[in-house]
């Protein structure tokens, strides 16, 4: 008899809820249903271009509409596209800003935010303020441009790397990484004859990798991302990058350098080129964004939160 | 001993430390400093032939000029416009998706909607515009699915009333899943304890909701604001330049794009430097007041 009173469980306080009623399950699935909608309207674009390109140009012209697989099959536009020189020669500018700048940017980033994360330097407090500053004022467009009109820079890829070799941002950010780690690593380093370059090199650069990885995907996606200051220092067409020509023929709309002498279909086929283009363009960023992903929370914390 | 002989003795101790910190300085004195200084040609009659040195000083005759010009009124309230717009919508949005996610009880949907909606991030502003200005073509995707349900379609990007809504909707969709990563780190910081006390003592989601979870939020979203109002003047002019065209102007061109139009297309760089000059310096303004105001009210300010 009294077993049974004290086999009788205990209340469990934390999993304790209040009453479930239905309004809580009405949100759930009203939220559920809103989340894969907006997934669905972020995705859907993507979807469509990659099925449009490689729908037949002529059925697809006919209708544009909603269709959930491609309109006939053809990979005419991805030939196009691939056979363009001027896709290619952007594809390979890109690749040269992205690495060099990206390379640039890092290397001054760290040197940069070393030397400020040295408390007994003279003047760091100016230093940073000067630093700072920039960031809330600028003296625009047009003096930026005639300054790098009057460094002869015009029609040169220094043009879109030099301006930017550092951004405010990040080297607070990475100062702030750099002040976080212990003083002692830096201690034991001197005590063992290494000088500052080797102490960056061997004790922050390793130390700091999470955040210089962050850093440098956010350099490298502006310098992937960028078109408007090619476009305004750049006219000779063999340094447009990639995001340049895509704007030629997306937004321009000016594919006629991919269509030899066609009379029919020429419209339509200009359409899947756009696609095409749109998917070739693309098809890197999808590529290396599982990769990047672990990355993603880290760098949006690092870069929203100030030190 | 004397001051220069310090100096000297400081440089020659931390040679290494002055080496990696003056390339950095170079930097911003060349491209930051010597542009701000650049900008005194707004108050010039700037002649490339002669350099800056030997232009006329013209006083504010440029921010006269805008100031009388037919369009100042028009790109000034395009550039308010379109940012009033982006902080009624836009600001909030991605707060709210943040809480949604937040609601979900299943890791691996959240972590599904979560990859889906970061990936338009990564998309080029030129590929984004590209896109839009094919759906939303007369026969475009979007023109197609309207005149199936009976509708006309419309060349939209064609029509200036409809600009200002495809540019919010559009950043909108391209940032709300990244701008949602902050408000979730920041839920995620909130100390659990609570949500059981509130809980034990019977108050509903809603409830947790409104006094626990937003208060939680509070400090990040005034930050966030305060950042937000100080671009008050700064709009995204690079989507803005792939997306006008003469058609809508009216309601899409902003102090950047006049800007850009009329300092680098057509060379009038004392103009342009002097309409820049005044999008500046209000959008400093704006900063700073905001930031006042963030301490006052929130108890939270950038610096």
């Amino acid at each position: 008899m009294t077993t049974r009173v004290l086999s009788r469980p205990e209340p469990d306080i934390r999993a304790w809820r209040p009453r479930q009623g239905w309004g809580s399950a009405a949100f759930d699935a009203t939220n559920a249903a809103v989340l894969l909608a907006l997934c669905f309207v972020t995705f859907y674009p993507f979807y469509y271009v990659l099925i449009a390109s490689l729908s037949d140009p002529v059925a697809l012209m006919a209708n544009r509409g909603f269709m959930l697989l491609p309109r006939g099959f053809s990979l005419e536009a991805f030939h196009r596209v691939w056979d363009n020189p001027m896709v290619r020669s952007g594809f390979f500018n890109t690749l040269v800003i992205v690495v060099g700048g990206t390379a640039l940017n890092l290397a001054l980033t760290c040197c940069g935010a070393y030397a400020l994360s040295r408390q007994r330097l003279p003047l760091e407090k100016a230093f940073m303020v000067l630093i700072v500053f920039t960031m809330f004022f600028s003296g625009g467009l047009v003096p930026n441009y005639l300054l790098v009109r009057d460094l002869g820079l015009l029609n040169s890829r220094w043009a879109i790397i030099l301006p930017f070799a550092v951004s405010a941002w990040n080297l607070i950010i990475l100062r702030a990484a750099f002040n976080a780690v212990p003083k002692d690593y830096e201690e034991a380093a001197r005590i063992d004859g290494a000088g500052d370059f080797t102490i960056l090199l061997r004790v922050y650069v390793p130390l700091c990798m999470p955040t210089i990885a962050v850093v440098g995907l956010f350099y490298a996606v502006s310098h992937w991302n960028g078109y408007f200051y090619s476009m305004i220092y750049l006219s000779d067409r063999d340094l447009f990058p990639i995001q340049l020509v895509l704007r030629e023929i997306l937004v321009s709309g000016s594919t006629d350098s991919m269509m030899t002498g066609e009379a029919v279909g020429r419209e339509a086929l200009s359409n899947t080129i756009k696609y095409a283009t749109v998917v070739v363009a693309t098809i890197p960023v999808l590529a290396v964004y599982p990769f990047l992903q672990r990355w993603f929370v880290k760098g949006v914390l690092t870069g929203g939160i100030k030190e | 001993m004397d001051k220069l002989s310090r100096i000297r003795r400081e440089l020659a101790r931390n040679r290494s430390v002055y080496l990696m910190l003056a390339p950095v300085l170079a930097y911003f004195i060349v491209f930051q400093y010597v542009p701000m200084a650049g900008a005194v040609i707004a108050f010039k009659d700037f002649n490339p032939a002669t350099g800056v040195e030997g232009s006329p000083w013209v006083g504010l005759d440029w921010f006269r000029q805008f100031f009388d010009s037919l369009f100042v009124g028009r790109v000034i309230s395009n550039t308010i416009l379109i940012n009033v717009y982006d902080v009624l919508v836009g600001f909030p949005a991605p707060i709210v998706l943040a809480l949604l996610l937040n609601e979900l009880t299943s890791t691996r949907f959240r972590q599904f909607v979560q990859t889906v909606t970061y990936l338009p991030h990564f998309i080029s502003v030129v590929v984004v515009s590209g896109m839009l200005l094919d759906f939303l073509a007369r026969d475009g995707v979007i023109g197609q699915i309207v005149a199936a349900f009976g509708g006309t379609p419309q060349a939209v990007m064609n029509d200036p009333d409809w600009f200002r809504t495809v540019y919010v909707g559009s950043e909108i969709w391209q940032s709300v899943g990244w701008g949602s990563i902050i408000y979730l780190a920041a839920l995620a910081g909130i100390n659990p304890t609570l949500y059981e006390a509130a809980r034990i003592d019977g108050a509903s989601r809603w409830q947790r909701l409104c006094h626990i979870t937003l208060p939680g939020l509070l400090p990040i979203i005034a930050t966030l604001l305060v950042l937000r109002l100080g671009q008050m003047m700064t709009v995204g002019f690079e989507k803005i330049i792939l997306l006008y065209n003469p058609a809508t102007y009216e309601t899409a061109d902003v102090i950047s794009t006049y800007v850009y139009r009329h300092g680098i297309l057509d060379a009038n760089y004392s103009y342009a430097a002097a309409v820049g000059l005044f999008n500046s310096a209000v959008a400093m303004v704006l900063l700073v007041v905001a930031n006042k105001l963030s301490r006052r009210w929130s108890g939270t300010s950038i610096w």
